[in-house]
């Protein structure tokens, strides 16, 4: 169903020992179980140093959906997960931005309403004016780009918290769509329109999906490939050809897994295929480029990166507006979902499962630890107790109560994980 | 007459607000010279280190940097001058790696993204010249301790090669047996001709470690020290303010040096 429950791990180089895998020159049997067994030694050392990663979110995410499974036997059934997988993409998208807002250590109360405005943008402008549709989504785009950028540079200038800001933010926003609406209650978007399409496509033919994965699990081993062979060319320590093969294997599973239940029903959905390129390439962004790792930065110790002559306005303002930007494309999806835009769009749980989706994945709340992946686990964990409460005709009152304790339990993993790290460093 | 100081100061005074923090204070370092800059607290030595490494610029005085005058307005000045400053705080990003921290805001890239492999490189280069002990380089900041932390602060600061590193209480957080790692590598960087500038309480470690002892007392000069010549108790009584030196020492004196 996902392409990467692996997220920071892949970071993790198997030590950094001096001398590399399998030294010594004994029996090739023996240096083979050295390094699995160095690597499973770093492991173990980093869990117990604090580092669980998205480890209990896989967890929880078995329990949930073993326990369904075991309750109702269709849901684990591909019709199922593959509507599962449509419906986690429009609040996903925005917990992606949250990310970015949780990795400094702040937080973004707007994106709900970002989310509705960017709806209600859209569907003004091209089903009352008539905007031809690629530009009204541009537009509906930018918006969130821009009220995000408004909200981040007010912050940064300020030093007000950033939930302060985006509430006064979430107030506005919300203020400015029902003004963009102004008497129609609500617009129905065109059925067979680009946006309607967003949730609304399947590729049918089965080799896109079997492609896609194929495509997947190949960069990552030939990323993984080169850059060991650039390390072993200049002496670094390396990860073993074994372990970077268990990874891609694991990964192989995982796609072409999802790729045949995808296929037993309708087929890749496009929605499903954008939220993941966007998240691994954000990924990227955030672990591979300097832009990310000046977020990151911010959220290790404001004044820290400021003396490292980080220029931290910019970097703050340019968080809120991809947060923004992500709340803005979300919402579009959303209102895809239901080809409509009302009132109420963007309102109710939607801000506070983006937020438990990002935290639940394992992002922390105090900021410098995480991963755009979290925001894909978490919405599936989230979205796997609505549906499965759906199929067992459980009240929406015990599905509240259940996303509430996993959440509570996620707070408390971080709060734990982030003490034991800081206990670790004091010896 | 010797090569000019690599860097001095002749009559710097800084002032925030109505506070006089530093008045005419002067003050030279010579390359493979470690210099301990004492007195008690609120003395000013802080606010010294902040004017040589531009983060608080000063007011009034000459700060010369082989012999011409310089202007150090900004850190970023500091820096191409070749300053380098350790933080009593150390200034890292607990949640990034020792790599990050060290590259940070000055990170190596390749094709537009970083280049990890170049940057493990050079800091696992750097820090087996520093240390024996050496931290998993991809573990966050905060899981090292605080010896460890120093080490790094201090690796960073020597990643541009700079000519003149800035300790202020390099030892005020560490156990003995860190400190004297700490110790040895200040010993190490003024073998290797560079200029240390350190802020210390620790006598001892002045003591054992320093060449020349500047005391500041009230925001002024208060004495010059050679720690070789000097016993313990001149230069303790000159930070206590016991032994009241001209408060306004005339320049040559300490172009004596």
């Amino acid at each position: 169903m996902v392409k990467g429950t692996r997220t920071m791990a892949d970071d993790r180089r198997t030590g950094t020992a001096a001398s590399p895998a399998g030294d010594g020159g004994g029996p090739r049997r023996r240096a083979v179980a050295g390094t699995l067994e160095r690597w499973v030694a770093v492991a173990r050392r980093r869990l117990r140093a604090g580092e669980v990663g998205s480890l209990p979110v896989v967890v929880v995410l078995a329990v949930v959906w073993i326990t369904f499974q075991s309750l109702n036997d269709n849901f684990l059934s591909p019709r199922n997960l593959s509507n599962l997988s449509v419906d986690i993409v429009g609040t996903g998208l925005i917990a992606v931005g949250i990310v970015f807002v949780l990795l400094l250590g702040e937080l973004d109360l707007s994106v709900g309403a970002i989310s509705g405005l960017a709806g209600a943008v859209f569907a003004v402008l091209n089903v009352q004016n008539g905007v031809p549709e690629w530009l009204s989504l541009i537009i509906a785009v930018l918006a969130g780009t821009v009220a995000g950028a408004v909200q981040g540079y007010s912050f940064a200038r300020t030093r007000v918290p950033a939930f302060v800001v985006t509430l006064a933010g979430l107030l506005t926003w919300n203020g400015l769509m029902l003004y963009v609406l102004g008497t129609s209650g609500t617009i129905n978007l065109d059925e067979n329109g680009l946006v309607a399409e967003l949730t609304g496509y399947y590729f049918t033919h089965d080799a896109v999906a079997y492609a896609v994965a194929a495509v997947a699990v190949g960069l990552v081993l030939l990323v993984a490939c080169l850059d060991r062979r650039r390390r072993v060319a200049a002496r670094m320590p390396h990860r073993s050809l074994q372990v970077i093969l268990a990874r891609a294997g694991g990964l192989a599973v995982i796609a072409f897994t999802s790729a045949y239940l995808l296929n037993r029903f309708q087929g890749l959905p496009l929605a499903l295929l954008i939220f993941l390129v966007v998240v691994a390439g954000l990924d990227i962004v955030l672990r591979r480029t300097h832009y990310g790792r000046q977020v990151y930065a911010l959220g290790g110790g404001v004044e820290a990166a400021r003396r490292a002559s980080l220029n931290v306005t910019r970097v703050q303002t340019a968080v809120l507006a991809v947060s923004g930007t992500m709340a803005a494309i979300g919402g579009l999806f959303l209102a895809s979902r239901i080809t409509s835009v009302s009132q109420s769009s963007g309102q109710g749980v939607l801000l506070l499962n983006a937020i438990a989706a990002a935290v639940i994945g394992g992002t922390s709340l105090f900021g410098g630890r995480g991963s755009t992946w979290s925001a894909v686990l978490g919405m599936l964990v989230i979205q796997s107790i609505a549906s499965g409460m759906a199929i067992t005709d459980t009240p929406a009152a015990v599905q509240f109560m259940i996303t509430g304790g996993v959440l509570f339990a996620a707070v408390v993993i971080d709060a734990l994980s982030r003490r034991s790290q800081e206990a670790h460093g004091r010896a | 007459m010797s090569s000019p100081p690599l860097l001095a100061l002749r009559g710097v005074s800084k002032r925030y607000g109505a506070v006089q923090v530093l008045t005419d204070i002067e003050l030279e370092i010579r390359a493979g010279q470690v210099v301990a800059l004492l007195g008690d607290n609120g003395a000013g030595k802080s606010t010294l280190v902040k004017v040589i490494s531009g983060v608080s610029p000063a007011d009034r005085g000459v700060i010369e940097w082989e012999g011409r005058a310089v202007q150090i307005r900004r850190p970023a000045d500091a820096r191409e001058l070749g300053i380098a400053t350790v933080y009593q705080d150390l200034a890292l990003c607990g949640n990034l790696d020792v790599v990050g921290n060290l590259f940070l805001g000055r990170e190596i890239r390749r094709y537009g993204f970083l280049d990890e492999m170049e940057m493990e490189r050079r800091t696992l280069h750097l820090l087996e010249r520093l240390t024996r002990g050496l931290p998993d380089l991809r573990a966050p900041v905060v899981s090292l301790s605080s010896g460890q932390r120093q080490t790094v602060a201090i690796a960073r600061s020597l990643l541009g090669d700079p000519r003149l590193i800035l300790l202020d209480e390099p030892t005020a957080s560490l156990g003995f047996q860190q400190s004297t790692e700490v110790m040895d590598l200040v010993d190490e960087l003024r073998d290797r001709g560079m200029g240390v500038l350190l802020i210390s309480h620790n006598m001892g470690d002045v003591k054992a470690l320093a060449d020349r002892a500047v005391v500041l007392r009230l925001g002024r000069n208060n004495g010059f020290f050679d720690v070789n010549t000097a016993s313990q108790e001149q230069i303790i009584s000159s930070i206590t303010g016991a032994a009241e030196n001209t408060p306004r020492r005339p320049a040559h004196e300490e172009a004596a040096w």
